[in-house]
């Protein structure tokens, strides 16, 4: 084994920055790296073994312990919560005769819960040895269980047919479903693959793409709704050796599944927003970061940019134009909701553990490597394909003024036709329940990060702080009197997640709680605040669900959430908007909860404290009344 | 002006707080000019006899003596003042927040070195003695206290100004070096 | 010599060398700006939020932010301190600080913010988390009770060839600072003091000394802490 892990170091040239991949070959050699591969690892790569551990530790899909011959890692998003996940999870636990969290005692099946996995239009979801299982029921997981005891084959045992479009390549073989609810613009295989490229470019300035992405009004899909020309902009003017173009697939806001669905279906459309970028910013260099949870589609993707470069659309002198270089690597990432935010994904596409840079400096500045990098979403780079085909004016007839285009949502929950929806901007929120078929709906988390207006477009005068302008997310749960507000960056920002909860929906024990956890989970830990606040708040929203909460709790909660404001990345400052959100909107629920004439509550009860040294010393636990 | 009434107890201390009101040194002899002592063990009264203004309390709750002693000063006493780390966060008896009561007690009375004459492998669980919490609890997570006065022990200066400004009604400024937590 | 910029703080015209963080400016122009995780001579990480500070109504870290010309910058105002004392009451709840029995109280920076912001009691429950103390090194004690993860040693300690003695170690509310087992084994004396010394809690302990300044002469006892750099 020493010498098969010599081999993957040599691999990356012992280059640290690729420890990610070091990694990820370990895992897929012998399924977790021990104290002794560590130890080699340090000393090839010149760090100290708790650094290698640092990185290994971060991340959800890496093990320092040996686990099972298949690894069942069953999702715990709420949408599977509310399609009686429990029963699946029992199901699993009967079925393999161990508990979640551990590996059987013959080694053959380990159980662990993992974050959303981007299937929650098809859960309960489950990935298993990297294969997903959709729509699982516990008759399912109890025939798969029977099915591997037996010998057979994980891939034999999907027992639906694969899904529908490019899923049933023959490089995924997924039994995942794009559930394409309604396209426009984007969802549409109405233009000829790489025709920009081929094209285009060769007619047109870097100059002149910027320009046209500018007068598109095109902004970040992936919340923020940062001006992407401007981003571009930004990014050519800044000196640098290299230039970087990221692609952020890490889609990890629970909810969102809209860009699996993009690089399934149309990946050559997102690779050509990559060139195209590429062209205009000057930038060399193209990385695609992944989720691990993807990983089923990494041959699929590969293929697709191996058949570029063989068509010379990747590599030296792209499409005939002089000296225009560059291609695409896909980094897998090993699990970590907080590596969605661009500058943890630049950390972790340097091998490090994925934890938020502070800004200024912004990646576009300084990002990869310290070279100036442009991160965008899967959704903004397919769409500047489409812009630069048929022009700025063609993309801004679609949507409203300020929110020009379209949109893609990632529907789940309580409706009939979960799924993804191209919808314009300034749609409104009760059009879209009409359309997803959702009845009686009591809530909405609207997810995702919130932009601000677009500002004077000054892009000599250009400075971090501008950049800083539009950091400020924040996702939200909406309730009825929101439903008339329209999707745009104006007023409802969204980076497309929508969970519907109906009225049978305990939001406080049900959502809120699920949400919190899985703050809790996904936190890096860096910022005391995020580090320390969610998991308080979240024993004081116990506190009151356990009737011993009084008003003053609401009253702290909310003015607690003032301190969490105040941590470094956008997934800390809004890890207490499950609470601080279902508070402002469904401040009734909370106020069904507490007593309403006290003043004072604790949670301290006398006679369970007692219990377990009264056990010990073999005590009757006793109270008198007097 | 009637002068109010004190009562003062110790928890889960050591009566290092106690010590630190005596340490008020001359000021004892103004003090007693403007208060009353009921349940104290300074006075050795054992039960409340009158509705008392202000209730301090030593320490936290280790066990179920204390929080009936607590819950008593409760209903007996207008204002209920923590004093001491003790009472604000558990202070050292806490130490054994981290470690399962149950390991605690097999250290501390089959395994632990000292205790190699407990041949009989007896285990404190008389009825009459106090049940053991499994964690020790600050005052605050009991009943609800309304002034907390940190300090192991709190300064006598800060005891005395904490007095002072309650039975007078006046305001409270605290010089930098009277607040400490050790 | 850098080119001189001009910031203000809560109103106060202040000059700045360019490339200076704003607490960096604060500081040398007699206005404090509390830090924790921050340390001379070390790459700022905003980690423990302390030094946060308003700008355009948005919170940022003083500690990592360069001072830029014109900029108006809030500080000392009641919506800042009270974020600040509760970052400092909330990291007095998320670990074990028992500062009666601390080798570090009275030296330590954690409880002197809490001095300096009169903290009572914290607003939140005690956690009491359950964590250990690794005693292994024989050179150190790693306490992780008293940790606040602030990065300190991480960023300051090293060896040589730049390999780092402490490292993190996994994620959110389990996230520790650990020690390399290792390295630990042939660290010096001298290592071992500066990780103490740069240790702004009692989470690193040289072993063998403890409690050897008597209360009253210790670094915080008489003055709060950041009351060097006020005018």
């Amino acid at each position: 084994m020493k010498e098969k892990i010599n081999q993957i170091i040599s691999k990356y040239n012992s280059d640290r920055s690729r420890l990610m991949d070091i990694l990820l070959d370990i895992h897929d050699e012998k399924g977790y790296v021990d104290k002794n591969d560590v130890n080699q690892l340090a000393k090839s790569l010149g760090i100290s073994a708790a650094e290698v551990k640092e990185t290994v530790s971060f991340y959800h899909f890496f093990s320092d312990k040996p686990r099972a011959k298949y690894n069942i890692y069953l999702n715990n998003s709420i949408t599977a919560c509310m399609r009686d996940r429990s029963s699946v999870k029992e199901a699993f636990e009967k079925a393999c005769g161990t508990t979640f969290g551990h590996v059987t005692e013959d080694g053959m099946f380990g159980l662990y819960n993992t974050s959303c996995i981007g299937m929650n239009d098809q859960g309960p979801a489950a990935i298993i040895n990297d294969i997903v299982f959709t729509n699982l029921t516990p008759y399912r997981v109890s025939k798969l269980i029977e099915g591997l005891k037996a010998g057979n084959e994980l891939r034999s045992l999907i027992y639906e047919s694969n899904g529908d479009g490019n899923n049933a390549d023959p490089d995924m073989h997924a039994m995942v479903n794009n559930n394409i609810r309604k396209g426009s613009i984007l969802l549409n295989k109405d233009y000829k693959k790489f025709d920009v490229i081929e094209s285009e470019l060769a007619k047109r300035s870097p100059e002149d793409v910027i320009q046209m992405i500018e007068d598109s009004d095109l902004r970040g899909r992936g919340g923020a709704g940062f001006p992407t020309g401007m981003k571009w902009r930004f990014g050519r003017r800044v000196e640098g050796d290299h230039r970087v173009i990221i692609c952020n697939a890490d889609e990890g806001e629970p909810g969102t599944f809209k860009d699996r669905v993009m690089l399934t279906e149309f990946p050559d459309l997102v690779f050509e927003g990559m060139v195209i970028a590429a062209f205009a910013t000057g930038a060399d260099i193209g990385l695609v970061y992944l989720r691990y949870e993807y990983k089923y589609m990494l041959k699929y993707l590969n293929r697709i940019l191996s058949e570029m470069r063989e068509k010379k659309f990747l590599g030296q002198n792209i499409s005939g134009i002089k000296d225009f270089n560059f291609d695409i690597r896909i980094q897998l990432g090993a699990g970590a909701y907080v590596c969605g935010e661009e500058s943890a994904l630049i950390e972790s596409l340097e091998g490090k553990r994925g934890e938020p840079r502070d800004k200024p400096p912004f990646p576009v500045e300084k990002g990869y490597l310290n070279y100036p990098t442009i991160v965008n979403n899967v959704e903004t780079l397919a769409s500047a394909v489409r812009i630069i085909k048929n022009g700025a004016a063609w993309y801004s007839q679609f949507g409203t003024k300020d929110s020009t285009g379209t949109k893609l949502l990632s529907i789940s929950g309580d409706c009939k036709f979960p799924g993804i929806y191209e919808v314009d901007w300034g749609t409104s929120i009760r059009e879209v329940i009409e359309m997803c078929g959702a009845e009686k709906v009591q809530a909405i988390q609207v997810g995702g990060p919130s932009g601000m207006l677009i500002g004077p477009r000054d892009f000599d005068n250009l400075s971090s702080s501008d950049l800083m302008k539009w950091y400020k997310p924040s996702g939200m749960m909406v309730a009825e009197k929101f439903f008339d507000r329209k999707l745009s960056y104006s007023d409802l920002p969204t980076g497309g997640s929508m969970i519907i909860f109906n009225m049978e929906r305990d939001l406080l024990r049900d959502v809120v709680m699920n949400f919190m956890e899985f703050f809790i989970e996904e936190s890096c830990g860096s910022c005391s605040t995020c580090r320390n606040l969610p998991y308080i708040m979240k024993m004081k929203l116990e506190k009151i669900l356990n009737g011993h909460g009084v008003r003053k709790d609401i009253d702290d909660l909310l003015s607690w959430g003032k301190t969490i404001k105040a941590s470094r990345c956008g997934l800390g400052q809004t890890a207490a908007n499950p609470i601080l959100s279902s508070i402002v909107n469904f401040r009734h629920i909370y106020e069904q909860h507490v007593q309403a004439m006290a003043d004072y509550d604790n949670t301290f009860d006398i006679v369970k404290s007692v219990e377990a040294a009264n056990k010990f010393v073999g005590r009757k636990t006793e109270f008198h009344s007097n | 002006m009637a002068k109010k009434v004190i009562a003062t107890t110790s928890l889960a201390g050591c009566f290092g707080c106690h010590m630190s009101i005596l340490d008020i040194d001359e000021r004892i002899l103004d003090l007693i000019e403007l208060v009353e002592f009921n349940k104290s063990p300074i006075d050795d009264i054992k039960t409340f006899t009158k509705r008392v203004d202000i209730g301090i309390i030593e320490g936290g709750c280790c066990n179920s003596e204390n929080v009936e002693v607590l819950k008593y000063f409760r209903d007996n006493c207008d204002i209920l003042i923590s004093l001491g780390e003790c009472a604000i966060m558990g202070g050292l008896p806490a130490l054994r927040n981290g470690i399962p009561i149950e390991e605690c007690l097999q250290e501390a009375y089959l395994d632990g070195p000292t205790v190699k004459l407990n041949t009989k492998k007896i285990l404190p669980n008389d009825a009459e003695l106090p049940q053991l919490l499994d964690n020790v609890y600050p005052c605050h997570e009991v009943v609800k206290i309304d002034y907390f006065l940190p300090g192991c022990p709190p300064r006598a200066d800060l005891i005395w100004d904490a007095l002072v400004a309650l039975i007078t009604g006046s305001e409270m400024d605290l010089p930098y070096e009277v607040v400490k937590f050790d | 010599m850098n080119k001189t910029i001009k910031l203000k703080i809560d109103g106060k015209v202040i000059p700045a060398e360019e490339g200076q963080t704003i607490v960096q400016a604060a500081h040398s122009n007699g206005i404090y700006i509390p830090t924790l995780c921050n340390f001379e001579g070390a790459k700022p990480k905003g980690c423990c939020r302390m030094c946060t500070i308003k700008i355009n109504n948005r919170y940022m870290t003083a500690c990592t932010t360069p001072a830029a010309d014109g900029m108006e910058v809030e500080n000392n105002t009641a919506e800042i301190n009270d974020i600040r004392k509760s970052i400092i009451e909330l990291l007095f709840v998320s670990g074990n600080h028992f500062c009666p029995s601390c080798e570090k109280s009275g030296n330590c920076e954690l409880q002197a913010l809490a001095y300096r912001y009169e903290m009572m009691v914290p607003r939140f429950p005690y956690t009491f988390p359950q964590k250990g103390v690794d005693a292994k090194s024989p050179k150190i004690v790693k306490d992780q009770n008293r940790c606040i993860s602030c990065k300190r040693c991480i960023k300051t300690i090293e060896d040589e060839q730049g390999r780092k003695y402490f490292a993190f170690k996994d994620r959110g509310y389990k996230l520790e600072v650990v020690i390399d087992e290792e390295m630990a084994k042939t660290m010096t004396d001298e290592i071992a003091q500066l990780a103490m010394d740069n240790c702004p809690v009692g989470s690193i302990l040289k072993k063998e000394i403890g409690y050897n300044e008597p209360i009253g002469t210790r670094k915080y006892d008489k003055k709060p802490i950041g009351s060097e750099f006020e005018v």
